[in-house]
């Protein structure tokens, strides 16, 4: 009965949150938008404790940025007078943090009413505006792997973006970086079909439904794939009065797949069905990319590094649900010592904001080297996004995405103070601060006018004159911060309910 | 239930009696009685084409516009009109709307996209084949339906013309252009189609059928217009040598479309926030569609970009604003608040940086809310030309009837709105508009004669019984200085909103228009206000019957209330 009442529970929260997601669609329940802040063309840190990641950590070094690149990194640059110079005394800096598994930035997660997903994609429903980018980059998160829900075995087509907390949407995106997919195993795509009164349940219900449904959606994108060759064969050899094939959203990114220009990234936990899905891809031959949860990676860490998988993994998170029992907090470092590339990540935007602890959690339990823990959570995402030759560590020529901390960021003291990206201070931990009572009485004013405005026009007698209204005030962008934003809040403790309510959301982001 | 159902059968009938009696009748005589040929003279007359004229004529001939000027000759069989000290504007369009045609009736059975609001539960769409929500043919034309009480509502308001189509669903039908009067359905078409209008509408989640998300929806209305070229170009293919090839599937939705955009029909894109805006100029590329954006109310702060894009925007006039009995509590955001101060500010903004915009109605409830609204983003910086000509040739010229609607040209349809005064000022009032030709005197709602006597303000608990059995519902009062009711109410049969209503002395009566099976109808209470309670009489269609009314929470209030009103 418990466990009944609990489920019921679960649904209704899920329901609850879709009813709240769509709510978010129309009332802009969001938070301003700050203006970009301008980058000055250079910048210097100094003084700092610089964690490369690739070589090493340097004491009292500098780091000098032109035009969002990193141009030099040592004890000493060579700075243009009119550089910006940041006095990073006793701080440290690392590079930007990657999220390899994220659904910030999004109006919607799931498009669970189909098995098969792959026609819809992230990067058309990009939110700019979703205070969990801001929050995120207080958190020194530079760039995530923005995803689609695991409600489907095969799911939508997903994105690497950069926090650029107050740009377009068109402006979000990794320049560059290989689109992905996301493939979803186990109970989230076979128990996403909850059975609503007379409506009939979507297959598949079986981990066998899922493989089959892979395997079915690759033969049609086979099939498709040759369709075009055919096509194209017969009309470059001049035959005149043929129909093309019909051009199929659905199946064209798995012939991505196939054709490796998109990366698989799966949602998996357990053994059996990782294994089930590198025998799919090795029959259609493609590549999975990355595993994503796979919290029973450590028992075939072996066939993953054979295979040149990487793994996208929890540091100590698990027992939300059957599939992930079998987890241990060793699954990182176990996976890393047998060869896989693997990053730790959020799949959670308040996670997301200490994914440095996160990371640190792996030197406690399988002992992983200072660096070897922080490329859980930089080069190694990199590698696995395969933008590593633009971003994860503090290297000459590479992007300006990095973050400054008052402590070691591997120490629970931590505190971010700036993050970078490309050059340009998108979090100031002081201004932050600072800007906060202009806000709030900005916050005020608007209210108290609009709440006089509405009085008025009751008021008001239909013949009467309308009193004089202010012309628009004019509003310089530039003042516009983010509302919310308290990095000075106590870390929150695991937030039970709210993990538990994404674990219950059909297909949700577990 | 039962004796509900027998109510609306009986309402039904009477109802269609009604409308026979009433609407028909008067346009009988308005076409065979009544003159046509007119001449308004010695009028300011604002062409919107050109400046306005003082002491202008205007004549109209069968249905047209046939001169304009100071000192034209006069038609001896015209009927003239003194319009000194009165004002003669174009007919105002509402440039997106369902007015003139009233909701589908509920789909019987059949397969998912029957139209209408039951669409997505019939049967789920497993995909983009199975077309969910879509209804591209029907035609906003097609369906007109002279018992829709709005017809009449926004022609008063001098509304002429609008731009209506069906409603709901992601592709709900086909927008064509109506003239405000006529004697059978076909008599309001202008043009037809016009626009394809979209709808980013989700099945609503987990369990309804694709699309369930946004992105699902997007996609699918790539694949769909993806679909539709392909049709077109492999029936072409196929008619030139059918022997031997399989022959390309039939699909209603496709071919409508393909139809439709033969017929350049403009495809309204929703719009409203900035990334709204921002993601359909992307979307309009992509389709390779000519487009509008509808909504547009955060254009205050792409306005140029729009420009640069080259797309029109259809503006909502139901300004955002906090919704009424919303949790104290639920602070909204600074972002929300700006959205609501500057909203208005956008018109302002567009005209500035060279879009061409004009206005649609939204959720309004009256064409009076509609002029309010305009001239709020008057208020907030438009110029008032600017506003009045995206009430009129703007909307025209983007839905390219400019030739033959929108201002006051000869050869032009004759649309026009007489006033007594400025448009935008609240005291002005609509003296007369003309329809295609046809005159139609308006009589403003009553107004009280007399000081109210005590505040009738406040939350009432109105009792009857009607023809159903004991009813109740509440009445939610708003009264100005003079007397003049606003307010809802609401009770088994919905909220609706009091369209025109006063105390005088202490005489009281206020109108709700509700729907009833098959058409909407005017419920009239009226009757008497003693300080502290209601009585008197409703009256709707062929009924009447007694109510009374008192505050749910009895005496206090209502005496403090009257002390203050005094």
């Amino acid at each position: 009965v418990r466990t009944l009442s609990k489920f019921a529970a679960r649904r209704a929260r899920a329901l609850l949150q879709n009813a709240l997601c769509a709510l978010c669609l129309t009332a802009f329940a969001i938070p301003l938008h700050a203006a970009p802040p301008d980058a000055p063309s250079a910048i210097v840190i100094q003084n700092a404790t610089i964690l490369t990641v690739s070589h090493g950590n340097i004491e009292h070094g500098s780091i000098l940025i032109k035009d969002g690149k990193i141009a030099e990194v040592g004890q000493s640059v060579k700075a243009p007078k009119d550089a910006q110079v940041i006095d990073a005394a006793g701080q440290f800096v690392m590079p930007g943090i990657i999220d390899c598994h994220s659904h910030i930035a999004i109006e919607a997660v799931n498009e669970g009413s189909i098995s098969v997903s792959s026609i819809v994609n992230m990067e058309e429903v990009l939110n700019p505006e979703d205070i969990d980018i801001y929050r995120d980059v207080a958190g020194g998160v530079t760039s995530a792997n923005v995803l689609h829900g695991s409600a489907n075995a095969i799911g939508g087509q997903t994105l690497v973006i950069k926090l650029r907390w107050g740009q377009p949407a068109s402006k979000l995106p990794f320049e560059g970086a290989l689109p992905g997919i996301k493939f979803a195993l186990g109970e989230n795509p076979k128990r996403s079909n909850f059975s609503f009164p007379g409506q009939p349940r979507r297959y598949p219900t079986t981990r066998m439904g899922v493989e089959e449904t892979i395997r079915a959606a690759f033969s049609e994108a086979r099939d498709y794939e040759k369709a075009w060759l055919d096509y194209n064969k017969r009309s470059a050899a001049g035959e005149k009065n043929l129909i093309p094939p019909r051009r199929d959203l659905r199946l064209e990114p798995l012939v991505e797949v196939m054709e490796g220009k998109r990366y698989v990234h799966a949602h998996c936990y357990r053994e059996d069905e990782i294994l089930m899905l590198l025998r799919v891809a090795k029959e259609f031959g493609f590549k999975v990319r990355t595993f994503q949860h796979i919290l029973e990676g450590y028992k075939v860490a072996d066939e993953l590094a054979a295979d040149g998988v990487g793994a996208s993994t929890f540091s100590d998170w698990w027992a939300y649900k059957v599939e992930a029992y079998d987890a241990i907090p060793y699954n990182a470092a176990v996976m890393t010592r047998r060869g896989v590339i693997v990053s730790i990540n959020s799949d959670d935007a308040e996670e997301a904001t200490h994914l440095n602890q996160e990371a640190a959690k792996t030197m406690k339990y399988g002992g992983m080297t200072h660096d070897e823990a922080l490329k859980m959570v930089t080069l190694n995402p990199a590698i696995q996004l395969g933008i590593d030759k633009r971003v994860g560590t503090i290297d000459v020529g590479k992007d300006a995405d990095i973050v400054i901390y008052n402590h070691d960021p591997l120490s629970a003291y931590a505190v971010v103070q700036k993050t970078m990206i490309d050059g340009r201070i998108y979090f100031d931990r002081q201004q932050d601060i600072a800007a906060r009572p202009e806000r709030e009485k900005e916050k005020k004013a608007l209210t108290d006018k609009l709440k006089k405005a509405g009085e008025k026009k009751e008021e008001r007698k239909p013949g009467e004159k309308k009193p004089e209204e202010k012309k628009p005030e004019e509003k310089k962008p530039e003042e516009k911060k983010p509302e919310e934003k308290k990095p000075e809040d106590k870390p929150k403790p695991p937030q039970a309910i709210a993990d538990d309510a994404a674990d219950a959301l059909p297909g949700g982001a577990l | 239930m039962r004796s509900n159902l027998r109510l609306r059968c009986v309402s039904a009938a009477c109802l269609t009696l009604f409308f026979v009696l009433l609407h028909v009748a008067p346009n009988v005589r308005a076409q065979g009685g009544e003159p046509q040929y007119f001449a308004i003279r010695g009028a300011k007359v604002v062409p919107v084409s050109g400046p306005p004229v003082e002491g202008a004529t205007v004549v109209i001939s069968r249905g047209l516009i046939t001169g304009i000027g100071k000192d034209i000759a006069i038609p001896p069989e015209a009927w003239v009109v003194d319009g000194k000290g009165l004002t003669v504007y174009p007919g105002l369009i509402d440039a997106f709307t369902d007015v003139g045609i009233p909701a589908a009736p509920t789909p019987e059975g059949g397969a998912a996209g029957g139209g209408g609001a039951r669409r997505f539960a019939e049967g789920q769409a497993r995909g983009p084949e199975d077309r969910p929500a879509s209804t591209p043919w029907r035609s906003g034309a097609d369906e007109v339906s002279l018992t829709d009480k709005r017809i009449e509502t926004w022609r008063n308001g001098g509304f002429t013309t609008v731009v209506s189509a069906p409603k709901g669903g992601i592709f709900p039908g086909q927008a064509a252009v109506l003239d405000l009067a006529g004697e059978r359905p076909g008599d309001l078409v202008v043009k037809s189609p016009v626009a394809i209008p979209l709808g980013f509408q989700t099945s609503g989640g987990f369990g309804g059928g694709f699309p369930s998300s946004i992105m699902g929806v997007l996609a699918y209305i790539h694949q769909v217009w993806l679909d539709t070229s392909w049709s077109v170009e492999a029936q072409t293919i196929y008619e030139k040598n059918p022997r031997s090839m399989a022959r390309p599937r039939y699909d209603r939705t496709e071919a409508a479309l393909a139809e439709a955009l033969e017929d350049h029909a403009l495809v309204l894109i929703p719009a409203n926030n900035s990334i709204q805006l921002r993601r359909a100029f992307e979307l309009a590329d992509r389709w390779q569609v000519t487009g509008a954006l509808y909504g547009g109310q955060m254009a205050y702060e792409v306005a140029p970009e729009i420009a640069a894009k080259k797309l029109p925007v259809i503006v909502n006039l139901k300004w955002p604003e906090a919704e009424k009995d919303t949790d104290p509590e639920d602070k909204p955001s600074l972002r929300t608040l700006q959205f609501r101060d500057r909203a208005p500010s956008s018109p302002a903004a567009l005209s500035k940086a060279g879009v061409k915009f004009a206005f649609y109605s939204g959720g309004l409830a009256t064409p009076k809310d509609a002029l309010k609204a305009a001239k709020k983003s008057i208020d907030a910086g438009l110029a008032p030309d600017a506003a009045l000509r995206a009430l009129t040739l703007s909307a025209a010229e983007i839905f390219r009837v400019a030739d033959r609607l929108g201002s006051i040209e000869t050869g032009k349809i004759a649309n026009l709105v007489v006033t007594d005064g400025d448009l935008f000022e609240e005291k002005t009032k609509i003296k007369m508009v003309f329809v295609d030709g046809h005159r139609f005197e308006i009589h403003e709602p009553e107004k009280p004669k007399d000081p109210p006597k005590g505040d009738i303000s406040g939350k009432w608990k109105l009792s009857f019984t009607s023809p159903e059995g004991p009813e109740e519902s509440v009445a939610d009062l708003t009264m100005d200085k003079d007397g003049t009711l606003s307010g809802t109410t609401s009770g088994k049969r919905g909220t609706s909103s009091i369209i025109s209503g006063y105390l005088s002395a202490d005489k009281f009566s206020f109108t709700i228009n509700i729907v009833v099976e098959g058409g909407p109808a005017d419920v009239t209470f009226s009757g008497t206000f003693d300080g502290t309670s209601l009585k008197g009489n409703i009256s709707v269609l062929s009924y009447s019957f007694e109510f009374t009314g008192v505050k749910p929470n009895a005496s206090s209030s209502a005496s403090v209330n009257l002390g203050g009103a005094q």
